[in-house]
């Protein structure tokens, strides 16, 4: 028997409601004290294809997905054909028989447990409802399979659907839980239960809706968007928020109009931000340079896919290091920050936020679909553990003695900045070269000023955060090690996992995550490159780009690099595997 | 409140332009505009794109962005959004807001934000030394299109008209007086208003010239034209050749954009305070 360790996959076509049904059945786990890591797979279209979402539940924290299946609710035969071979040993699967019949023969599994739940017929006849309420009478049947408490889906059944649509689906789920207890023996090798922690409430959340609070809490008060997976989450989230936080969501005709809005925007005065991913990027970068030049505040958040191009549109990549940290033509300084998980989603806006306003530049949160799209169970975020930060900003009434300069040259490379309707001052900028004032100037002289005076804002803020030990990596693991991993953004989960499992092993390795990019914390890894027995660079690219960049600053090779770049995910087993193979 | 006068709004940049360009027509009726409108300076915040216009921003003190070529009305859209209060107005050339900024154009007017645009239409690319744009005429010979222009000219006027443009105008920069009168009465109007102004290139468009402007246009007012009628002034959108109206082609009362957005109707946003937002109702649905 299996307690509180499952990995359970729900799928079918798509419009059939998958990641909604995985998303409600990994959160009645987390109300009752578990741990649950949630991802979906989906495809670029609406209706058929398939469609998945795998439910990592535990009751010890789970940082990503598991490279198996325990647990296969299948609402079509195609998810049983194409995740059999997923499926572990004496594993289960949900199937409705009017879809597909089943047996050890034509599977050719004689472990497998078999449990036809007749979903369809319960739908249609019973229920009398639309058959897209098969998904609950699954939930419903997985959840009597588990003998987890079937209020607790009721409950988040409740709060999730308006009355009448969640007294529906409640009803459809104890049919299937009903279904499964009266046919099948007790004899599912797997359960959940109800932890002590159950009372201590834990949000279940992706990193869209972290990044959407934290721009919330940061005080962002404009977002625009054009839709792009696998950023619209995050545009959705800001939309249906901006009547109660006072911000303004727009969806503008393109990324171009998004980023230049945007501009408009923070050089008026507030917190602004957008969103999008590698191809909108791509048609941002001209209004980033922009930004740089007119030294204006603004956050842009890209959800990497698989490129190049349209790619792979609904799958995830790291494809995009290189590209975010050089985007734009000429140079000036930017921050790149690459979150790893929700949590660092959250926190890492809101100080992205600070960043922009107090070195009047553009900051970068670089994410992926497996970040952005994955749900995780955590803590609740402490909302006070980053303050807000607007640096040199005048409002009201400017008092110098001599005509306000928007661009003034300073000992930091930062103009105290006023912003337009400020009683006594005149704030002008320019894409153009410009002088302190901002008028246009193509004098050599200035030029070289301006350039040294933008490019200094960079190293007083690398400055300020090691004088405030703002952490710009992150170290995990055992101080001595067999190897030690270099890893940015949304490989973290399965990094993390795979550590577990290698220490169940014996074998021990550290992680060192690189949480800034730029600027580049050059000396801790430089410190960790000095300490490490191995170095393996884990990234979902061809190219290896973080290697790159270490080589780049630290003059230094890393020793290994392990690279996936199918548009998947790491798995934890298999890249414990892949990190064994170089030990 | 201040009075402001013409010095006021003077800067010390040296003007670049050629000795007699159009664009000196349009900065001193902008300028006479803001004095007879009593504006204060700090209230007003100019943005320009890329062009020979775009060095606008030099020349007016008040506040500015000059931003990218095509991108001023995003730019414009985002500040005015931020803060109501403030008194937008783009310039554009002709290159940039039909060319390269086309879209935009499209959305700004149906959007209905409540800024003001003014085109410096010379019919020409004059800045990278006179290549078409999409505004010059067909069969208009020019660097890039030295056996003539193959494709007619875009209408602006009556692309404006048919996307529920609410201010919808032409002006003339050979005639500062009038293109003051509307530019005076674009920046009253509530809604998104816009004005196409013949800016002759005096360097590279040797066919629309001063002179051959001052030929054809007539004021609309003056032919009594009811510019609360939008077919009509669809009707006058393609007069062309002989006799080319200026002046208001239509105007009408709408809702802006942000009427659509009543929960940020009151205070500008740049003066809400940022601390203390409670997230917690936020918090509480993802558990």
């Amino acid at each position: 028997m299996k307690v509180n360790d499952l990995s359970v996959l729900i799928g079918g076509e798509a419009g059939a409601g998958i990641t909604r049904s995985g998303y409600l059945f990994a959160k009645a786990c987390v109300r009752g004290g578990l741990y649950a890591f949630g991802v979906n797979d989906y495809q670029s279209l609406i209706r058929g294809g398939h469609n998945f979402y795998v439910a990592r539940i535990d009751d010890e924290e789970v940082y990503s997905q598991i490279d198996y299946i325990d647990l296969l609710v299948a609402l079509n035969a195609e998810t049983v054909s194409l995740h059999r071979g997923e499926l572990v040993p004496s594993g289960g699967i949900i199937y409705d028989e009017d879809d597909l019949t089943l047996s050890p023969e034509t599977l050719k599994r004689e472990d497998l447990k078999f449990y036809p739940v007749p979903m369809k017929k319960i739908v249609m006849e019973e229920l009398k409802e639309q058959p897209i309420m098969r998904n609950t009478v699954a939930l419903g049947a997985a959840v009597a399979l588990v003998d987890y408490d079937l209020t607790l889906l009721e409950g988040v059944l409740k709060d999730t659907f308006k009355e009448e649509v969640a007294e529906s689906n409640i009803r459809a789920a104890r049919m299937g839980h009903e279904y499964v207890k009266k046919n099948f023996q007790d004899n599912f090798e797997y359960r959940l239960k109800r932890t002590e922690t159950a009372d201590k409430r834990r949000l279940f959340l992706t990193g869209n809706e972290a990044l959407g609070l934290g721009a919330v809490k940061a005080g962002c008060k404009f977002y625009a968007a054009y839709p792009m997976t696998p950023l619209t989450g995050l545009l959705h989230f800001m939309a249906a928020n901006d009547r109660e936080y006072n911000m303004i969501v727009i969806q503008p005709e393109g990324e171009i109009a998004a980023i230049n809005m945007v501009a408009g925007a923070a050089f008026a005065g507030i917190r602004a931000m957008t969103g999008t991913s590698g191809g909108g990027f791509c048609l941002m970068s001209e209004g980033l340079g922009m930004i740089g030049m007119t030294e204006n505040p603004v956050v842009i958040v890209v959800g990497q896919r698989s490129g190049p191009s349209t790619g792979l549109p609904t799958y995830s990549s790291q494809g995009d290091l290189r590209f975010v940290i050089h985007a734009s033509h000429g140079e000036f300084p930017k921050v790149v920050i690459a979150p790893g998980d929700v949590e660092e989603c959250f926190y890492e806006t809101i100080r992205a936020f600070n960043w922009a306003e107090k070195y009047q530049l553009p900051v970068i949160i670089l994410t992926d679909k497996c970040l952005v799209e994955s749900h995780m169970s955590v803590d609740p975020f402490d909302a006070n553990r980053v303050k807000v930060e607007r640096g040199t900003l005048l409002t009201g009434q400017y008092n110098g003695e001599e005509e306000y300069r928007r661009h003034k040259i300073t000992e930091t490379g930062v103009s105290p900045r006023a912003v337009p309707s400020t009683r006594g001052a005149i704030v002008r900028t320019n894409a153009d070269e410009h002088d302190e004032y901002g008028y246009t100037s193509e004098d050599p002289e200035i030029t070289t000023k301006m350039m040294d005076k933008r490019m200094r804002k960079l190293t007083c803020l690398a400055k300020e955060l090691k004088e405030r030990g703002i952490e710009r990596t992150k170290f995990y693991g055992p101080e001595e090690a067999e190897a030690t991993i270099i890893a940015w953004g949304s490989t973290k989960g399965p990094i993390r996992e795979a550590m577990k499992l290698l220490k169940q092993e014996g074998v021990e390795v550290n992680y060192l995550q690189v949480l800034y990019l730029l600027p580049f914390p050059t000396s801790v890894v430089e410190e960790i490159l000095n300490k490490a027995k191995k170095t393996i660079v884990v990234e979902n690219n061809k190219t290896s780009q973080l290697s790159g960049l270490i080589r780049e600053h630290t003059l230094r090779d890393v020793d290994y690099k392990i690279l996936k770049y199918d548009g998947r995910p790491f798995n934890p087993i298999y890249l414990s595997e892949r990190i064994k193979e170089v030990l | 409140m201040n009075v402001i006068t013409l010095k006021d709004l003077n800067t010390p940049e040296k003007n670049t332009w050629c000795p007699g360009c159009g664009n000196f027509g349009i900065l001193s009726a902008f300028k006479n505009a803001l004095v007879e409108l009593g504006v204060e300076r700090e209230q007003v915040v100019i943005v320009s794109g890329i062009g020979c216009h775009g060095k606008m921003v030099n020349h007016v003190n008040v506040n500015g962005f000059h931003g990218l070529h095509g991108r001023v009305l995003p730019l414009a859209t985002g500040i005015k959004l931020a803060n109501q209060d403030l008194t937008v107005i783009g310039f554009a050339g002709d290159a940039d807001c039909y060319d390269e900024g086309w879209d935009h154009f499209a959305h700004a007017i149906r959007r209905n934000i409540d800024i003001t645009l003014i085109v410096h239409d010379n019919m020409i690319l004059g800045l990278t030394t006179g290549q078409t744009t999409a505004t010059s005429q067909e069969g208009f010979k020019t660097k890039s299109t030295p056996f003539g222009s193959i494709t007619p000219a875009l209408n602006p006027v009556a692309h404006s008209l048919v996307s529920h443009g609410t201010f919808v105008a032409r002006g003339f920069a050979g005639d500062p007086k009038h293109l003051q009168s509307l530019i005076v009465e674009a920046i009253k109007h509530r809604g998104f208003s816009f004005i196409d102004v013949f800016q002759p290139c005096i360097t590279f468009n040797y066919l629309n010239t001063f002179q051959w402007f001052r030929q054809r246009i007539y004021r609309l007012e003056e032919a009594k034209h009811d510019y609360t009628d939008r077919q009509k002034a669809l009707e006058k959108s393609f007069e062309w050749g002989d006799r080319i109206p200026v002046g208001i082609f239509y105007r009408e009362e709408r809702p802006t954009y942000r009427d659509g957005l009543p929960h940020v109707k009151g205070t500008p946003l740049t003066k809400l305070p940022l601390e203390g937002l409670d997230i917690v109702p936020l918090l509480e649905e993802m558990m």
